[in-house]
């Protein structure tokens, strides 16, 4: 398999899901060697542009790159003023005069991924759009899940939060529907969006029925302006309906694996001791993202499954 | 000079006519309406398979001078309409400066008698600088030549400014006309809110910002006896309230938009800006209730919302892009293609919607095809296909989501005071 963009994982296959995980697991082991690199994206060169301010998902793409010997360029755009589109188009016109093989987007509106592909000959990672989508953190979701379940067909998945803002919460539904998962939305009704439900999962508004029987607890991150705009009346009241703390977690299965996209907000989405209790995957999927993005970067670059190890 | 148009069914809804008769023009006039006319003097055009109306009218356009003429001009916007076979327009205020004085008035009915191709009259603002707090002197627009005043782009959020603007404007017997969106509840929103909102992780527009102020403005209405038209109708919500208000015998009118009643929210799956427009597309359920409310009549008017923008404002990201399109020139083609041949709509229901209807609003001695009135004309085929391209438009903007489509509903000639002013190449 080799697909030239990866905007969404609405639209991509579970056959190239399923390959990208197994791959992936394969480029662990290389990241987990003394000597973590490999030559097999030598002389290509990946951009990567980030006009909203990210340090795990830029620093993830970059290590990715850099460990399988492609150049790398990080362009910080600025996110102070409003970043007009013309600015955009002539920035892409740009960068592509410069021969580089991929870009790396990340953007706080949804759909320039998409407005990139139709405008550049490169290949285009979306690395999170706007509440669009944010596909390579849905891929590593489910490669940590699969880590520690050895599969994801059956599980119970409850994703809790700010559901109608989060592009983490609409890739990882995709992806878990595709693979078999069954997914429970966790939430205040103020923050989950309109006819969720036909994307093949149940909204629940209370957390305990919530976490109920879940195999996997993906906890999102809730942004402070959401109460700015009344979408919930204090920070405090937010934690003690949404907050998944150790007594809240007993809900769920004993041995489920609760995970965070980062940045936590401890204390009030998360309880430190859950954060960092035995359940908890989050360092983990930080190490994995590395992986899945070595992955994709690979396929994107047109490898071969078996050159990459020799 | 002379004109016999020969062999078309005339469709006069003023004058309850549908028929095959010819028109003869004489003197900018027209002079006789019959069967089997002849005059050897005349220029013949042969109306064969085409229906002969009323010139259009369209009372919701932007023509953007002055302050955005890289968008379009009186120009260009005149030569837009006459493309699509309206001969009037009413050109809405939010330029810059507003059009909220005397001398602005003025300047946009100079401009169209230097142009000298279609009439645009000028829609004054309800209020200074359309900022909704003190009113504009809405006697001295009446008598610069304004036909109607509206805050177009916002609603008069002020209940008591509004309630007075009812109230003043019924002085001049000109309507008000509202376009009706709550700027709390629409917020950030740049298309319907709801299933497709969802799925692109677009900020939702809720059909309660445009019910509520049509709700409210209603009610308005009623309490002042004002002449309220709501603009660019566009969810159920907004039908029902207005059934109601016509119920009760207000003096409220509506139209809607050609958009909303030929294409809905699913359109926009590819973050495509040409598909962004405010109110936004609705649901398929919606815009099968649009029909219904032109059929039913109550929605007594098309309008085209005709809103150009440049590429600069379009090719740029969805959030960050411009609200609306292009209208005047694909109109006809989509009325065609969504509300005549598939028998929503009879045509001359069709037709009274862009030329009686309006001109009744707006108290223009237009919009029929009666003997001595000015031969505002076209000659349209219903039938015959147009391939909506880029090229299409005379507009300076380009911005349509109708590009790429093949519609049926052809503007084959336009007479404007007895001279054509625009002639299809492919006639």
């Amino acid at each position: 398999m080799s697909f030239r963009h990866l905007i969404t994982l609405q639209e991509l296959p579970k056959e190239d899901i399923q390959e990208i995980l197994n791959l992936a697991q394969s480029f662990k082991q290389v990241i987990l060697r003394p000597i973590k690199k490999v030559p097999t994206l030598k002389g290509k060169t990946i951009v990567n542009m980030f006009f909203e301010p990210s340090t795990r998902t830029r620093t993830s793409f970059e290590l990715a790159a850099k460990r399988l010997s492609a150049d790398v360029l990080n362009i910080q755009m600025s996110t102070s003023s409003v970043v007009k589109g013309e600015t955009l188009l002539d920035t892409l016109a740009t960068i592509e005069a410069m021969q580089i093989d991929m870009v790396v987007i990340r953007h706080s509106a949804s759909g320039v991924p998409l407005f990139l592909t139709k405008n550049i000959k490169s290949s285009v990672i979306n690395a999170g759009d706007g509440m669009h989508e944010h596909p390579t953190q849905g891929l590593l979701d489910m490669f940590s899940i699969i880590e520690k379940k050895k599969k994801i067909e059956g599980l119970n998945v409850s994703i809790v939060g700010d559901i109608a803002h989060s592009r983490v919460a609409r890739s990882n539904i995709w992806g878990l529907t595709k693979m078999g998962a069954k997914v429970k939305v966790v939430g205040p009704t103020t923050l989950m969006p309109k006819e969720i439900e036909k994307l093949g999962v149940t909204v629940c508004n209370d957390l305990k029925e919530g976490l109920k029987d879940a195999d996997v607890v993906n906890i999102l991150r809730v942004q402070l302006e959401r109460q700015k705009k009344n979408l919930f009346p204090t920070l405090r009241e937010y934690a003690t309906l949404f907050g998944v703390n150790s007594e809240k977690l007993k809900y769920a299965k004993p041995d489920c694996v609760v995970m965070h996209p980062g940045p936590m907000n401890r204390g009030i989405e998360i309880s430190p001791n859950v954060a960092d209790g035995i359940n908890s995957v989050i360092n983990e999927q930080v190490t994995n993202g590395v992986a899945v993005r070595m992955a994709v970067l690979y396929l994107m670059g047109g490898g071969k499954k078996d050159e990459a190890f020799n | 000079m002379k004109l016999l148009i020969k062999n078309g069914i005339v469709v006069d809804p003023a004058n309850k006519t549908e028929e095959k008769l010819d028109v003869f023009v004489a003197n900018g006039k027209i002079f006789k309406i019959g069967r089997s006319i002849s005059d050897r003097d005349a220029m013949i055009i042969d109306a064969k398979n085409c229906i002969v109306s009323p010139g259009f009218i369209d009372m919701h356009s932007h023509f953007r001078e002055p302050g955005y003429e890289y968008k379009e001009t009186i120009e260009s916007g005149s030569r837009a309409a006459a493309k699509g076979g309206y001969t009037t327009v009413a050109c809405m205020p939010n330029t810059s400066p507003a059009i909220d004085n005397q001398a602005l008035v003025e300047f946009i009915n100079l401009k169209s008698k230097q142009v000298g191709l279609v009439d645009v009259h000028a829609i004054g603002s309800i209020t200074k600088g359309r900022e909704g707090k003190e009113l504009s002197p809405i006697g001295e627009l009446v008598k610069a030549g304004a036909v109607a005043i509206s805050d177009d782009g916002s609603s008069v959020m002020n209940s008591e400014i509004l309630r007075r603007a009812l109230e003043y404007a019924k002085m001049f017997n000109i309507p008000v006309i509202e376009h009706c969106e709550d700027p709390d509840l629409a917020g950030e929103g740049v298309m319907n809110e709801g299933y497709y909102s969802t799925l692109l992780g677009l900020k939702g527009i809720p059909k309660a910002a445009e019910e509520v102020i049509v709700a409210r403005d209603i009610l308005l209405a009623r309490e002042t006896g004002g002449r309220l038209h709501i603009a660019h109708v566009s969810t159920e919500g907004s039908i029902e309230l207005i059934k109601w208000a016509k119920k009760q015998g207000l003096n409220v009118t509506a139209e809607a938009a050609p958009h909303h009643f030929s294409l809905d929210e699913s359109t926009l799956k590819d973050y495509d800006t040409n598909f962004k427009m405010n109110p936004p597309l609705r649901t398929k359920e919606d815009v099968k209730l649009i029909r219904k409310a032109l059929k039913d009549n109550v929605i007594e008017v098309i309008a085209t919302d005709h809103a150009p923008h440049a590429e600069v404002d379009k090719r740029v990201e969805f959030n960050n892009a411009a609200y609306g399109i292009v209208g005047l020139e694909t109109a006809f083609p989509l009325i065609c293609e969504y509300l005549i041949r598939p028998g929503v709509l009879s045509l001359s229901q069709a037709i009274a919607k862009i030329t009686v209807n309006p001109a009744q609003i707006l108290n223009l001695k237009k919009g029929s095809l009666a003997v001595d009135q000015n031969a505002d004309i076209v000659v349209a085929n219903v039938d015959k296909e147009v391939k909506i391209t880029r090229d299409f438009f005379a507009s300076r903007s380009t911005n349509s989501p109708f590009i790429g489509k093949t519609l049926h509903g052809s503007v084959e000639y336009v007479i404007k005071k007895g001279k054509i002013i625009y002639q299809n190449a492919q006639a």
